[in-house]
This record gives C-alpha cells, structure tokens and sequence, in this order.
C-alpha cells in the first residue's frame, strides 16, 4: 500500500505570497502542474535538487519551504 | 491528467478489451468443442496487433479532441518505472509457466495462451499501478 510522505511543506502559501499560479510554478522549476499539485498535497516527495529549485523560484530557504516532523 | 497518466488509462483500456475480444472469439470458435482445437493464433496476433494499433490511433485522437501538456518529468517517470517493474514480473511468470509447460509437453494452444496471458496481466497491473500512483501518490 502507498505510504503517505512525512514531508510537509508551506509551498501554496509561499506561491500565493509571492503571487504566483501552480502552472507559474511548474514552468519556473519544468514540472508538470500535476506535479506541483501533488507536492503540495503531500502525494509527492521531491528530489532534494527539485527542492531547492522549487526553493529558489519561492525566494525562500529550503527549511522554510519543506518541513519533515521529529 | 498528464499525457502520461492518460496512456496509462488508455493502454489499460484497450488491452482489456483487446484480449476480451480474443477470449469471446475462441470460446465462440470452440462452439463447444475442445478449446484447443480451435486454430487460435490469427486472432491472437490480430489481438496484440490491434491493441498496439488501437492505443495510438486513440492517443493521436485524444491529442487532437483534448489536448494536454506533453511534459514529462520526474514524477511521470517514477511512477512509469515502479508500474513496469511491478508489471513485468507477470512476464516472467508467464514465460516460466509457458517454458514448465513445454517441457511437459502440453498443447501449443495453452503454452502459446499463457504467455498471452502473461503479457495481458502485466499490461493490466502495470497501467493499474501507474493509474493508482497518479491518484494516490508516491510511496
């Protein structure tokens, strides 16, 4: 059975922030939409390199934009 | 829906329903007579063949009526990945079974099936596994 991911993320209230579309974002960092709807619902764990591009399009620090529980 | 979660759903579809054509049309050939008798390889390369054919012809209309972006990146080819792998060990069952029954001697008509079969259930787990990780995510 498909375990949910432990990664949490603020990427929605970051792209809002910052005035930015799920399609912006996907264009910005060449994923699919579909993808970046996925990361932000938790169905979908990144590549640490996709990470910090995503990161880097939010104007933010990786820590700030991923969170993982203790 | 990416591009390549709808190949999933479709190359699910159509090989459903191409093998599903083959088994109707042998059981209808039987008319009740041995199933091993009746002269199945036509229909079975017509079956194949036809749902290769069928998966493209229905992928180019689907790109003409609703078009969608034909991006691919990482997560499309995780999930294409793990629904080969899980896919492809239904071949190898398949081609064990089939190579055990040829050294039982049994009918070609039932070496020739099972390996259809294998080729079938594996379509079908592997587009139902990419299908399901598209819904409900990555492990």
């Amino acid at each position: 059975m498909v375990k949910p991911t432990k990664l949490t993320n603020s990427i929605k209230d970051l792209r809002t922030l910052h005035g930015l579309t799920q399609a912006d974002l996907a264009d910005a960092v060449g994923v699919t939409r579909q993808t970046v709807i996925a990361i932000e619902q938790g169905k979908y764990s990144p590549s640490l390199e996709m990470a910090f591009q995503i990161s880097r399009v939010l104007g933010s620090r990786l820590e700030d934009v991923f969170h993982y529980p203790d | 829906m990416t591009l390549q979660e709808r190949r999933s759903w479709t190359f699910l579809v159509v090989v459903v329903v191409a093998y599903a054509g083959y088994v109707i049309w042998v059981v209808r050939a039987a008319d009740g007579g041995p199933i091993a008798d009746v002269a199945y390889q036509k229909p079975l390369l017509i079956s194949m063949g036809a749902s290769m054919l069928a998966a493209i012809v229905i992928e180019i209309l689907l790109a003409i009526i609703k078009p969608v972006s034909t991006r691919k990146d990482m997560r499309d080819e995780e999930i294409g990945r793990l629904g080969d792998y899980t896919g492809y060990s239904f071949v190898v069952i398949g081609g064990i079974a089939a190579l055990l029954m040829s050294m039982a001697e049994w009918d070609w008509f039932w070496i020739s099936n099972t390996i259809y079969l294998g080729f079938v259930i594996s379509a079908v787990i592997g587009s139902l596994t990419k299908a399901a990780l598209y819904v409900k995510g990555m492990p």
